[in-house]
């Protein structure tokens, strides 16, 4: 059998696994919708100076991207780390299946659980909550699924180094939140110290955060947009590179 | 030739050496059987044989290639002693996953399941099945593939009776139709279905017999007794 066979089964059999899982199913699609819905009754009856962009217009936009990154990151961490305790993944190191074939099927049954959690929480925010983008929506969502891909990426790599899931969820705070600090949504990058802003400069979710700015000013796809996109995959591609190093065939 | 040819072979974790200078080969179409009490390295040789042990030195011969050679793959089925099957998994879906990485189809995943007695669980989770109904379903895992090599770690451990006679008549059978097994275990009175047996103990062979030969050289018709005899035999002689 050929490897994208093996990568569609192995996507399947995650997939498989959440179906099974009504509740967690129930919790990626709803909770990011939720949230915003906080954020937006947070801001609601604050005034917008003229010729601004409300602020809710702004951070809940650059949330669509960040919800799909943080529960993916979370929820492959642990599903990577349950292989590796459960011997799971010994034995698939011994079976035909090759490693990039096991990531890129984490990636993908993840990705399109992304697609499905961006497109409720888009259009739940653009109709309930009013929420303005200028652009096109289907951008949203394709850069809400390439974040969640990072977050896959990101969960699969720092899951090789958690022995345990105490030791796994707290790899979120560390790798999630210094990227949410600095991506440019608390303070302005142009007005950061400079060497917080060369640090926010190779942390791929400022590119994402970006790319969702790009499109909520501009009604069509930008260069900058294209280019922050690109980033984002890239770094996806590197972790999932670097991850696929860290499953050891041999293990003392 | 022989289906599994073990040279030398040492192994360490940690500071321990676990494996010392271990030599034995397994013949294709029968059933060697692994024995000693818990701890002796059992598990260890079954990762080294299959390759996903890291060795200090020594060879490892799989079906003529070295253990753990990406052609070997598809060849070698692995069944460990935690049954690694996924708990949020029904047993065909887990049987279905394999099979697919095995190259089959969903009737051979099925043909599995029924093999290991499972047919009526079939659409029950993992995660739900007693301890003994996760091994075989773990086994059914590794059947779909129709290996070559069999590596088998403890399968009947917390099985009744009438199963663990039904698993080993299968192990047979699979031997019959040309099937080479390496099968562990630590209850002597299994070794009795095995063609070959190696007797393992503190990491090294202490035998390597058959259930005939154990039986005269330990003076027992009782196996247990033999090995214990064997045993007891070894032990005055390094002392």
């Amino acid at each position: 059998m050929t490897s994208p066979g093996m990568t569609a089964a192995t996507a399947g059999r995650v997939l498989r696994q959440l179906r099974h899982d009504p509740r967690t199913i129930a919790m990626m699609v709803l909770v990011p919708s939720l949230l915003l819905g906080l954020l937006y009754l947070l801001w609601k009856d604050l005034p917008t100076p003229p010729g601004q962009t409300s602020t809710f217009d702004r951070i809940g936009l650059t949330m669509l991207g960040i919800f799909p990154f943080v529960v993916m990151f979370l929820v492959t961490s642990i599903a990577m780390l349950r292989e590796r305790t459960s011997g799971t993944l010994e034995r698939l190191l011994t079976t035909p299946l090759s490693r990039p074939a096991l990531l890129f099927g984490y990636g993908c049954a993840f990705g399109l659980a992304a697609a499905v959690q961006a497109l409720v929480t888009v259009g739940v925010a653009t109709t309930v909550y009013d929420l303005e983008v200028a652009g096109s929506l289907a951008l949203v969502v394709l850069i809400a699924v390439v974040d969640a891909i990072l977050g896959v990426a990101l969960g699969l790599l720092a899951s090789a180094f958690a022995s345990s899931e105490f030791q796994a969820v707290q790899f979120m705070p560390v790798i999630v939140l210094p990227q949410f600090f600095l991506c440019g949504l608390l303070v302005p990058r142009e007005q950061m110290a400079g060497w917080l802003q060369a640090v926010s400069d190779v942390l791929p979710l400022t590119y994402a955060v970006d790319a969702l700015q790009e499109v909520g000013r501009s009604t069509e796809p930008t260069g900058t947009m294209w280019a922050d996109i690109a980033v984002v995959a890239g770094a996806a591609a590197l972790a999932l590179a670097l991850a696929a190093g860290t499953l050891r065939r041999r293990t003392s | 030739m022989d289906a599994v040819v073990v040279r030398d072979l040492v192994v360490e974790r940690g500071r321990r050496r676990v494996l010392q200078h271990l030599d034995f080969s397994a013949p294709p179409g029968r059933v060697t059987g692994l024995l000693g009490p818990s701890g002796s390295g059992k598990s260890t040789l079954m990762r080294a044989v299959v390759g996903v042990q890291r060795v200090r030195s020594g060879k490892v011969t799989v079906l003529g290639e070295p253990a753990g050679s990406p052609g070997l793959r598809t060849r070698v089925g692995y069944v460990t002693q935690a049954p690694s099957v996924y708990a949020d998994l029904t047993v065909r879906e887990n049987a279905r996953y394999f099979a697919a990485l095995y190259g089959r189809g969903a009737p051979a995943a099925d043909a599995a399941v029924a093999d290991v007695g499972l047919a009526d669980a079939a659409h029950q989770l993992v995660g739900n099945l007693s301890g003994g109904q996760r091994g075989r379903a773990s086994l059914a895992c590794a059947l779909v593939g129709e290996p070559e090599l069999l590596v088998l770690d403890e399968p009947t451990v917390g099985l009744d009776p009438v199963l663990r006679v039904e698993l080993w008549e299968r192990f047979a059978a699979l031997a019959a139709a040309g099937a080479t097994l390496l099968v562990s275990s630590h209850v002597m009175d299994e070794a009795a279905r095995c063609d070959r047996l190696l007797l393992l103990r503190d990491g090294a062979l202490l035998a390597d017999t058959t259930p005939s030969r154990l039986r005269a050289d330990g003076r027992s018709e009782d196996l247990e007794q033999a090995f214990l005899t064997l045993v007891r035999a070894s032990e005055g002689a390094a002392a």
